[in-house]
């Protein structure tokens, strides 16, 4: 068989092809699962390191953010994930999509915050200065006017960390998960296809795909976004 | 109005405002001006408590708003500030930028606040673009619409900080004419200003400041013709 026929048997055979795609799946659902935590707990993370630290009660949640980004961003992902597996979820039929979620999703909420951090300072203290004179809360501030024009310093740095994210999951097969990269190696094992090329190279071009997608809709948001700049 | 007592204002060791106390009246129009790092803005930021005086007290209409218990958002509600650099809000239509807080801080409703920017748009001129970004207008239209936007929430005293100095020369002229009107209907106004016909013109009172003090101050007339201190005599040798 020549590599173009193997190739086209992972998409002709059923169970190559539903091999691959159980495998997409999954990197599909950690991949938006792992987004989805780390958008919201990086905000939440960026918010709270910038607070005002004069109220007292503040101070506590101040430093369990920045330890957590010092540990998150400080220690290999490999083993935040089997932390994750083997200590903090080592439960029976504890789901394993679950855990991976939620070792990505911290480990991306912490790169996610210093993005959005950056971004939230890069806004123009005169903008903050502004809302405020004009009697607005600091919350009403930040809702209103920094956090629009930061979300549009942060789509391109976001993205990158998005795009990184995906990538990254593909070492679940280290915890016993069956995703993309997993796929393609069974696929191309010995009781199947017996040749690695061919399954690695779909594997690749899916996870192209998947990049490329998420390039086009960042690019798409950012140029709304910039409608304001319009002269 | 507005009552300062012993304000001083230090940056860590650097005394910016050194016990500065002063009282500002209904309807007045006082012009402050002196040399470039002499305290002006700082002075100017405290009375809205954008900067925190390291010491001393300010009272607005009874109110100390340096209590720690005041609550500033109220009180800005009822201080405009414009800025050197407008800061309007970049992301928002004209419009947006000027009924964002009236709405926001339950001043009025959508409607209302939509019928205010409209009235407050034709006075100044520039109903035309009211669904404009920032972006698109020039200098002096940015700084006519950041006043109208002050002046959406009604306030009692409007603070402005160098006004007209971020302008090209041409420009100046249709900001100090939108201020000149305002002064006229008796708002109460404080502006820092290196625009010395402005303040003779307009001004009820100047202020002198010079190394964190308010080194001399009088009736414009008096002031110009008559400085008493040496480095007033020097500052206006340099700007007149
Ligand atoms: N946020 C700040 N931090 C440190 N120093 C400041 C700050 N703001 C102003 N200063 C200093 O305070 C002095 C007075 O500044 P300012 O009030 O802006 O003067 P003016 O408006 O008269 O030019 C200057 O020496 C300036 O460097
Ligand atoms: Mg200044």
């Amino acid at each position: 068989m020549t590599f173009f026929e193997k190739f086209t048997l992972i998409f002709t055979n059923a169970k190559y092809l539903d091999s691959m795609l159980t495998g997409l799946r999954m990197t599909f659902a950690i991949s938006v699962g792992a987004a989805a935590l780390g958008l919201v707990l990086g905000t939440i993370v960026a918010l709270v390191g910038l607070a005002s630290s004069k109220n007292p009660l503040i101070k506590l949640p101040k430093f369990i953010c920045a330890v957590y980004v010092t540990v998150v961003r400080g220690t290999p992902m490999a083993l935040q994930l089997f932390i994750m597996a083997f200590v903090v979820f080592a439960i029976r039929g504890f789901p394993l999509v679950v855990t991976a979620i939620i070792a990505f999703g911290i480990n991306s909420g912490a790169y996610v915050s210093e993005n959005i951090r950056g971004g939230i300072l890069s806004v123009d203290i005169g903008q903050t200065e502004a809302g405020r004179s004009l009697g607005l809360t600091a919350g009403m501030t930040m809702w209103y006017i920094v956090i629009p024009q930061a979300i549009k310093n942060v789509i391109p740095s976001i993205g990158n960390e998005l795009i990184a994210l995906i990538k990254e999951t593909s070492i679940v097969s280290m915890i016993g998960m069956y995703d993309l990269t997993a796929a393609a190696k069974n696929v191309g094992s010995g009781q199947n296809l017996a040749n690695y090329l061919a399954p690695m190279t779909v594997a690749a071009l899916f996870y192209l795909a998947i990049v490329y997608l998420l390039t086009f809709i960042i690019k798409k948001i950012e140029g709304r976004l910039r409608e304001s700049d319009r002269r | 109005m507005i009552d300062v007592k012993h304000l001083t204002k230090a940056f860590g060791k650097h005394v910016v405002l050194d016990d500065i106390s002063e009282h500002i009246y209904p309807g007045e129009k006082v012009v402050v001006i002196g040399p470039s790092g002499s305290g002006k803005s700082t002075f100017l930021r405290c009375l809205n408590l954008l900067e925190e005086p390291t010491k001393g007290t300010i009272t607005f209409q009874g109110q100390e708003i340096t209590d720690p218990k005041a609550d500033i958002n109220a009180i800005r509600r009822q201080m405009g500030m414009v800025f050197q650099h407008f800061n309007l809000f970049p992301n928002m239509t004209i419009r947006k930028n000027i009924t964002l807080a009236p709405v926001q801080t339950k001043l009025m409703k959508q409607e209302e606040a939509d019928e205010t920017a409209t009235a407050l748009l034709k006075r100044v001129d520039l109903l035309d673009k009211a669904d404009s970004y920032p972006a698109q207008l020039s200098g002096g239209q940015k700084q006519r619409i950041a006043i109208v936007r002050a002046l959406a929430m009604r306030p009692k005293v409007m603070l402005f900080d160098e006004p007209t100095s971020a302008l090209d020369p041409e420009m100046v002229g249709e900001v100090l004419d939108v201020m000149k009107e305002l002064a006229d209907e008796g708002m109460t106004m404080v502006v820092v200003t290196h625009e010395m016909g402005f303040a003779r013109e307009v001004g009820s009172r100047i202020l002198f400041m010079a190394g964190g003090h308010i080194l001399e101050q009088n009736e414009p007339h008096a002031f110009f013709a008559n400085p008493k201190e040496e480095r007033t005599k020097e500052f206006l040798s340099k700007v007149l």
